[in-house]
């Protein structure tokens, strides 16, 4: 990782000093173990301040939208589909942004570690074949595949699908990977099932928002749980207010989500709700064969009409 | 000082748990779901001592996330119709067991905004003198811990009726208050022994705590700064710009006391409800013109630290409105850190 983030550094000071841009966004070393925070750089002798390691998980498409300057953005492959997300959508212009594309074996959970360690705190964690987890308990060492991000784990784009300059080789693509086992486990479960399994999944939200802000998608400038005029949607933590926020939210990702992880990354009570945004990612898939966030030139399934499209919900 | 001990081996805490619940509501932090903790009604259950600190802080027991007011009708055949009725309210006495020092001196921060001379918001304060808090004092301090530093401490005594001091095998428990004298007597706690040797291996544990901090907040210039040197700071652009405005900071914080009131009706039946406000949404300011004079997020951020380390510091020189639990710190899902920030504030010189 420090091989990436001395080329990140490199590329940013040329960018910079070349003046091809006006600010770099990446990522600065956290003041904690597991986490890293979004940060820009606009001169070309504070670029030491960037910084990579596998715990670099926040989407920092999220952070283009709106902008109008000359941008160069560090992207992972997930991070690099939704900047083709954004240019589509037209929230950025693709003639100003500079994609510095960091090929990813994916991200570390860092529930995951803290589970792994037991729960004591942790004060480092080295990446590697094996995952070094250095806690208040001791040494330990780890799988990768164990400690590795839900939605990494099951990653089939992890070269970024657009760049400018790349910071290493491309790494290996998986294959044969079944990304909707899950989903298909609740597909099979009846109504009530199903509801208490949403229930279950749903009970600790806090309506903090953070999924929802975290997510390169929602750049509504009024979210419609944020409406007051008319008001959809009350503010308690009513459960099917709950319910109505993360079904809606989701719907509104449907045929754009790139399953990069950030919502359930930043959920501060551990809410697994990639399960809701995957159904609609793979109804899009079976329906249509698409894959988000990987052609500018390809409009969305959901904002073109095809006469060839499904319509076996007609009745 | 009257000091108690209770042998863990022996049953008797168990005991007591059980039996003081025939009198208060009694709660306690437990492991829930996906590892998150937090404090929730015992019943049969014994409170996880081990958990540091929980997810959310208790300050919900005192000040729930919604909390249903009054209730009202719109039915024009009734005689009641538009006319505002205050909803039932539990007030059964209720005991916080294991709520850390840190925690419990954040409902005297509280205190100063919902029970003032001209203001008095009788939700919080009939709830919070109902409310018996049995402290755990802390033992190992967490690497995000800064209690100390915020001007309290792993055994503050300030805001709690009991203060419990884990030896392990035995607790010792000093007696603070009636409310925490009435609370031992309901759960058969008497054994009361020599406070002076007591006394001592308490302040030998609580030493050994306070020297294992790791970390601490850097408050000690703000005083001196004028509001509109740090306002106008040039660092908030920078600071500020990871901040994805979700509302996690403030809901997890035990002193972000901030709450919007909404009305709900369902048919012709309506509630007045409070539900916690974030100054991280854009919402919290949207005047009713459309006018938003905190629209955009740096202003947001700017608020939430200029009012925790610097108006409240002014407004009542009690020290900042933060009691270093470290809550924001973990749980900020992008790494934006009250110690940085605080640090770039107390450390800030504009120039001239």
């Amino acid at each position: 990782m420090l091989e990436y983030t001395k080329k990140i550094r490199e590329i940013a000071e040329r960018l910079l000093k070349e003046g091809k841009v006006d600010m770099v966004i990446g990522f600065r070393k956290g003041t904690l173990p597991m986490i890293n925070e979004p940060h820009f750089v606009k001169r070309a002798e504070d670029v030491n301040e960037l910084y990579w390691d596998t715990f670099c998980a926040v989407n920092l498409a999220n952070y283009l939208t709106d902008r109008k300057e000359r941008i160069a953005i560090v992207a992972k492959g997930c991070d690099s589909r939704n900047i083709v997300n954004h240019i589509i959508e037209n929230k950025v212009k693709k003639d100003k942004i500079v994609v510095i594309g960091v090929p990813c074996k994916g991200m570390l959970g860092r529930r995951k570690i803290a589970l792994a360690a037991g729960g004591s705190e942790i004060l480092e964690v080295i990446d590697g074949a094996k995952v070094t987890i250095k806690s208040k308990a001791g040494v330990k060492e780890v799988d990768r595949k164990d400690v590795t991000q839900d939605n990494c784990i099951i990653c089939t784009h992890r070269n970024p699908v657009i760049y400018d300059e790349l910071v290493a080789e491309k790494v290996e693509e998986q294959k044969n990977v079944d990304r909707y086992e899950d989903v298909k486990k609740i597909e099979a479960m009846s109504v009530q099932e199903k509801n208490e399994y949403f229930d279950t999944l749903l009970s600790t939200c806090i309506r903090c928002y953070a999924c929802r802000n975290a997510c390169p998608l929602c750049y509504c400038p009024t979210c419609f749980v944020d409406e007051s005029k008319p008001q959809w949607v009350g503010k308690s933590i009513e459960e099917t207010d709950i319910k109505t926020f993360h079904f809606l939210r989701a719907y509104h990702c449907a045929g754009r989500c790139t399953d990069c992880g950030s919502c359930e990354r930043v959920c501060p009570m551990n809410i697994k709700m990639r399960v809701l945004t995957k159904k609609l990612e793979k109804d899009c898939f079976d329906q249509f064969g698409w894959e988000a966030g990987l052609s500018l030139t390809e409009r969305p399934p959901l904002d073109t009409y095809k006469p060839n499209d499904p319509q076996d919900f007609i009745k | 000082m009257k000091v108690i001990r209770i042998d863990r081996g022996e049953g008797k805490f168990r005991e007591g748990l059980k039996l003081l619940q025939n009198s208060y509501v009694a709660f306690g932090p437990l492991k829930e779901d996906r590892e998150v903790y937090n404090f929730k009604i015992l019943g049969d259950k014994t409170p996880d001592l081990n958990i540091q600190n929980t997810y959310l802080s208790p300050k919900g027991i005192v000040f729930p996330q919604s909390e249903v007011m009054l209730k009202y009708t719109l039915d024009e055949t009734k005689e009641d119709c538009n006319l505002m009725k205050e909803a039932e309210k539990d007030k059964k006495p209720k005991a916080v067991f294991g709520i850390r020092p840190c925690d419990a001196a954040s409902f005297l921060i509280a205190k100063r905004n919902f029970d003032t001379a001209d203001y008095k918001d009788p939700y919080w304060i009939s709830s919070y003198e109902a409310t018996t808090f049995a402290g755990l004092a802390c033992n190992e301090p967490c690497s995000t811990c800064f209690c100390k530093s915020a001007g309290y401490g792993p055994f503050n005594e300030e805001g709690l009726d009991l203060l419990f001091v884990d030896f392990n095998s035995y607790f010792l428990i000093k007696v603070l208050t009636p409310k925490g004298e009435e609370l031992m007597k309901k759960a058969n706690w008497q054994n009361v022994v020599d406070s002076d040797k007591a006394l001592a291996d308490i302040l030998s544990k609580k030493t050994s705590c306070e020297d294992k901090f790791t970390t601490s907040i850097a408050t000690s210039n703000l005083k001196s700064k004028t509001i509109l040197e740090l306002y106008n700071a040039p660092f908030w652009e920078e600071e500020s710009f990871a901040c994805l405005n979700c509302g996690t900071c403030t809901f997890v914080c035990p002193t972000c006391w901030c709450f919007d009131i909404q009305d709900e009706n369902c048919g012709c039946d309506g509630v007045r409800m409070k539900n916690w406000d974030s100054c991280m949404f854009p919402l919290f300011t949207l005047h009713g013109t459309g006018h938003n004079p905190r629209g955009n997020k740096q202003q947001r951020v700017r608020q939430r630290f200029m009012h925790k380390l610097k108006y409240y510091l002014d407004k009542y020189d009690k020290g900042i409105q933060c009691v270093g639990c470290g809550r924001c710190v973990r749980l900020c899902p992008v790494n934006i850190d009250i110690r940085r920030i605080s640090e770039k504030m107390n450390g800030y010189k504009a120039c001239n």
